[in-house]
């Protein structure tokens, strides 16, 4: 099955459940496992939620979700136009986080790293971040 | 959320319902600050069970909260996980400051 979507959403917290629930719902003609969907499910929620929280700094913006699917393969592009992450390796590090003092958690790109196959961040300061995961689905 | 206390054994019992997320979880951890305030109980259990989604966000109220406990000298279990909420929290170590609950407590 080839298939491509594209969605675009505002960066409003209210929007986290709508985006990963959507990319779900898209991923779903590929009949993937319970788990493979909640996996898929959990690694959009961070990478918006990322947006959202470390990108946009709970200002308006927009985040784009590109998600092709070839075979079993999908990938999941989310694309935010916000301040970028300085130093990304340091950003990748399970419990890292910018925001000591709120309830992050800082293990949102561990958590992408591992319910995907493969997770890769490409971030310009000032210019934005985009996250690109992949995962390969079991045979049907 | 169901919030119920038993004076007696001072357990705060915590029941999460629908899905926790960056969005959510900031009226939760809200409402269960609001109750440890108001018991001061001794034990809290974070029961799962109306949990039907979860991600790192849920791991971050968990851990802001055992904070607060820890300052009153209050523990504190989980309980009634699912296979994916399993998943994300073994991944963060949380179960060795908060483990899960062995044999489940029925409240409410």
């Amino acid at each position: 099955m080839d298939n491509e979507m594209k969605l675009e959403i505002k960066s409003k917290s209210c929007n986290e459940a709508f985006a990963r629930i959507a990319v779900a719902a898209f991923v779903s003609q590929l009949d993937p496992t319970l788990e493979e969907i909640a996996d898929v499910k959990t690694a959009v929620s961070e990478a918006v939620t990322n947006s959202i929280i470390h990108g946009y700094e709970n200002q308006d913006g927009f985040i784009h979700i590109h998600c092709i699917l070839s075979g079993r393969d999908i990938e999941i592009e989310v694309i935010d136009y916000g301040k970028g992450i300085e130093n990304v390796e340091m950003a990748k590090q399970p419990l890292f986080t910018s925001c000591p003092n709120s309830d992050r958690s800082g293990m949102g790109f561990t958590i992408m790293e591992n319910f995907m196959d493969e997770m890769k961040v490409e971030s310009i300061l000032g210019m934005g971040t985009k996250v690109l995961m992949k995962k390969t689905l079991k045979e049907g | 959320m169901n919030i119920t206390y038993d004076e007696k054994k001072r357990l705060l019992c915590i029941g999460f319902e629908g899905e926790i997320d960056h969005h959510t979880c900031l009226e939760m951890a809200k409402r269960v600050d609001d109750a440890i305030h108001k018991y001061l109980p001794s034990t809290v259990i974070f029961d799962f069970a109306k949990v039907s989604f979860m991600d790192s966000s849920g791991i971050g109220m968990l851990l802001g909260r055992y904070k607060k406990l820890l300052r009153i000298g209050a523990t504190a279990t989980i309980q009634n996980i699912s296979e994916d909420i399993e998943k994300i929290l073994g991944m963060s170590g949380i179960f060795k400051i908060i483990p899960l609950q062995e044999e489940v407590y029925f409240y409410g």
